[in-house]
């Protein structure tokens, strides 16, 4: 016997310094949060390239952010299929350039990052030179002399001034001036690069750059021109159609420069379209994947590298081992009695559905319905197996008439019913109908209320934040638990309630 | 009443020898019995057929229903006979037994005087056959065997139903028996937790005494006022050699053997349980652990029943 003991206390301590030692390191080595920490705002950006191949190898060029300013890009992927991938640095943007010597047909390219908002790094520009004076036609010169002229007189630095500048040139009614700078201007960019060509007359150092609106559920948009000028301090960001000044809410810059964002040799009717997408993390699972890039080693073990839905059956999972030991200690420790063995919890469950009280309402209507049918169907002495297959039709019977009936009073509750577990409903009637009988009223309502309480501190226990949160991150405390189970299977005390049931003996001495 | 009594309930409970659930499992239904020897003693047809073989006298066997059909064959089946018990065969905690103590015309009629038609009684074997009363539900045989005629010595402190005397057997030595009386309230059924009483024995001279009753110790037969303490039970003797003896029957080593006494055939067993419950000891106010741990301690253990009940009461009297 001591053997044995040794033997599930050696075990379990193994078990348990096992799983201390890898929370140990995941909390201070890769700063897993031990409490569960608020929602992030991830944003999923997806840029689709497609093109159609001509015969020959074909090259794609896809400009790409090099950082992006105000997030933390935490996950970034391409799918290349056969084609060749390299990724090139230049001052401002990436290049990512894919190649294939025999393409045939449609091609498709994905490039995906994720985004999650960090700190805006305030790092400091070069310093820019100067533009050249640019060579405007002939008609044209006149024009923009007169407008920078009239602008420069009505501004005080270049914020106002390109401000002013920009008022003018978006004006409604334009002058004569202004709506012959304004024409054979159609794009966007066009428009981008004609602003800039006129400061550039009043050699302001000024700059295209191209944003990305992330916005949740955005399929095929594309990129937007921006206008930036330097102030000799830093750069300023104008809304070339509007004169507003900063860049609009949630939008990020893709590259800078007006070079085409595609570029495709051996190809045509290429285009690029970007999707967006928004999901609510949790800062664990975003700090998860932060710790993964410290040790990968260790985060390939991690429940957040499943697929979301997954991760939500998980969630519940990880949960049922701290049902199952607060049935251990209820059971062997204080000696409750409740119907079946697990029931409870699968009953504890059932009312993440439902929430508490209403769960327990349910629970209550149905039980007490049931019951009353089952009552009469033994008066019809069925044989077992029907009897049981009848209560179960009945519980149902009862829990669609419940959904109807709630929802025709406006209650949307009734209708979460759907996912009681009615097979356990059933067996529970059936059980407490035979308890009745043999034991009276009395026992019967003892053991559901016994059920009924051991399920609800269940529900609460598996529905607890916190230890939702601890036993997603660290899975690793499922060894803790079972170590805890082995020593709770070789506890030969007294229960709870021995105390009680022998108390005559401890009275008289 | 010791007060600190109530400070360190458990330790108190330990000192006094006191076997708790977890402890029975663990300790001895977990470690001396196997389990592959479990469905000689949870099928009450194979103990009955094993003790037969073995010598071992039991109530005898009617008939056996095993299947729905031989319901409808019920009436010619129990033509013979006018008392009879109906029990299941994978039963426990006596749940399930109807025990007919007559007829009337085309009826029976059951211990409390209830008259019962054939179909009812041929609904309950259904029943039974379904499984109602089993372990998990399984599919169950329904027993129909000899009602025993219990010794009139019993007849004014048991309400009904047939008392019988638990003997708890530990590697084959008899550690501690009760007398189990039924009463009103257990509705003629000797198990304790339906309300039946439990009255301690001495293991020396067979003779009873106090009782305890739901969770009360007890002097009185609380349903007719009859005393229950210092009775003799007649064929001590015989009882004690009987339970030491379904050891070697099933190959288990910490059973409870019931046994019932018949006025003409004499102590007759009943059944065996592989897991005994614990209010034995509330009977006896004693705590089964004392003589457990010694009879552990024994390397070699007779082989004649005899001298193990020799060895029992010279435990018995040590602690």
């Amino acid at each position: 016997m001591n053997l044995k003991n040794l033997h599930v206390n050696l075990l379990a301590l193994i078990l348990i310094v096992l799983s201390g030692v890898i929370c140990f390191y995941k909390v201070t080595e890769l700063k897993l949060p031990l409490m569960p920490v608020e929602e992030a705002d991830l944003w999923t950006v997806e840029a689709k390239v497609t093109y159609k191949a001509s015969a020959g190898p074909s090259k794609v060029d896809l400009l790409l952010p090099k950082r992006v300013p105000g997030f933390i890009i935490l996950d970034e992927n391409f799918v290349s299929g056969r084609f060749g991938l390299t990724l090139e640095n230049n001052t401002h943007n990436r290049i990512a350039q894919w190649a294939v010597r025999r393409p045939q047909g449609e091609q498709t390219l994905y490039y995906r990052m994720q985004l999650i908002p960090g700190e805006k790094e305030n790092f400091k520009d070069k310093k820019v030179a100067y533009p050249e004076q640019e060579e405007y036609p002939e008609i044209m010169q006149t024009a923009v002399t007169a407008l920078l002229e009239e602008v420069r007189s009505k501004s005080a630095d270049i914020k106002t001034f390109t401000h002013e500048l920009l008022l003018r040139l978006n004006a409604p009614t334009p002058n004569e001036n202004v709506k012959l700078l304004r024409k054979d201007v159609v794009t966007p960019e066009a428009w981008v690069q004609r602003v800039i060509s006129i400061l550039h007359g009043a050699r302001i150092p000024t700059r295209q750059v191209n944003l990305l609106m992330l916005v949740d559920g955005a399929r095929h948009s594309k990129l937007v021109p921006w206008l930036q000028v330097h102030n000799g301090e830093q750069w300023l960001a104008f809304n070339p159609k509007t004169a507003e000044s900063g860049f609009p809410d949630n939008s990020i810059i893709w590259y800078y420069g007006h070079k085409p964002l595609l570029e495709v040799e051996g190809g045509k009717a290429s285009k690029v379209e970007f999707s967006v997408y928004k999901q609510s993390q949790g800062m664990a699972a975003v700090m998860q994947q932060r710790a993964g890039k410290i040790n990968a080693g260790v985060m390939e073990f991690s429940l957040f590298n499943l697929p979301v839905q997954t991760q939500n059956v998980y969630r519940v999972l990880v949960m049922v081992p701290l049902g199952a030991l607060l049935i251990v200690v209820l059971r062997n420790l204080v000696g409750f009695k409740t119907f079946g063995t697990f029931m409870p919890i699968l009953i504890g469950m059932a009312f993440r559905e439902t929430e508490l009280l209403w769960g327990l309402f349910l629970f209550g209507v149905l039980i007490a319905f049931g019951l009353m049918i089952r009552f009469y169907l033994e008066y019809l002495r069925l044989l077992l197996v029907p009897r049981l297959a009848a209560v179960l039709i009945i519980v149902i019977i009862l829990m669609t008439l419940l959904s109807l009936l709630t929802h025709k009073l406006g209650i949307d509750r009734g209708l979460s019913v759907a996912l009681f577990p009615m097979v356990i409903i059933a067996m529970t009637i059936e059980r407490m109908s035979l308890v009745w009988e043999e034991h009276g009223a009395a026992e019967a309502l003892q053991q559901c209320a016994g059920s009924l309480l051991v399920a609800s501190i269940s529900f609460l226990i598996m529905t607890n934040a916190l230890l939702e949160h601890l036993m997603f991150v660290f899975p690793e405390l499922l060894f803790m638990l079972l170590a805890f189970t082995l020593l709770l299977g070789r506890y030969t005390g007294y229960r709870l309630t021995e105390l009680w049931r022998f108390r005559s003996v401890i009275i008289k001495g | 009443m010791v007060w600190t009594n109530f400070l360190h309930p458990a330790r108190h409970l330990r000192s006094l020898g006191l076997l708790g659930m977890n402890q029975r499992n663990g300790d001895y239904v977990l470690r001396y019995n196997q389990r592959r020897f479990y469905p000689l003693v949870d099928d009450k047809l194979r103990t009955k057929k094993l003790a037969l073989s073995a010598g071992i006298a039991v109530p005898e066997l009617y008939a056996v229903i095993e299947a729905e059909y031989q319901i409808a064959n019920l009436p010619k089946l129990l033509e013979p006979y006018d008392e009879f018990v109906i029990k299941p065969a994978h039963g426990s905690g006596g749940e399930g037994i109807m025990i007919v103590k007559g007829r009337r015309k085309d009826s029976y009629q059951k211990l409390n005087g209830m008259l019962l038609s054939h179909e009812e009684v041929g609904h309950h074997i259904s029943n039974i056959l379904s499984g109602m009363y089993s372990l998990g539900g399984q599919p169950d045989a329904a027993l129909i065997e000899y009602r025993v005629d219990f010794d009139p010595v019993f007849e004014h402190v048991s309400y009904q139903g047939v008392p019988d005397i638990r003997t708890i057997v530990f590697r084959g030595v008899p550690v501690m028996s009760m007398l189990r009386l039924p009463t009103r309230q257990s509705d003629g059924k000797a198990n304790l937790h339906q309300g039946a009483i439990g009255v301690g024995i001495n293991f020396a001279n067979g003779h009873t005494t106090g009782g305890v009753w739901r969770d009360d110790l007890i002097e009185i037969h609380p349903d007719s006022g009859y005393s229950i303490y210092d009775l003799a039970i007649p064929g001590w003797e015989d009882i004690l050699l009987l339970s030491a003896s379904c050891q070697e029957l099933v190959s288990l080593g910490y059973i409870g053997v019931d046994i019932v006494l018949d006025s003409k055939l004499g102590p007759l067993m009943l059944e065996i349980n592989a897991r005994p419950g614990l209010s034995i000891q509330l009977a006896n106010r004693k705590g089964l652990l004392p003589r457990l741990e010694r009879i552990e301690k024994i390397k070699t253990i007779p082989t004649s029943p005899a001298e193990r009940v020799a060895l029992a009461k010279e435990i018995y009297l040590q602690c």
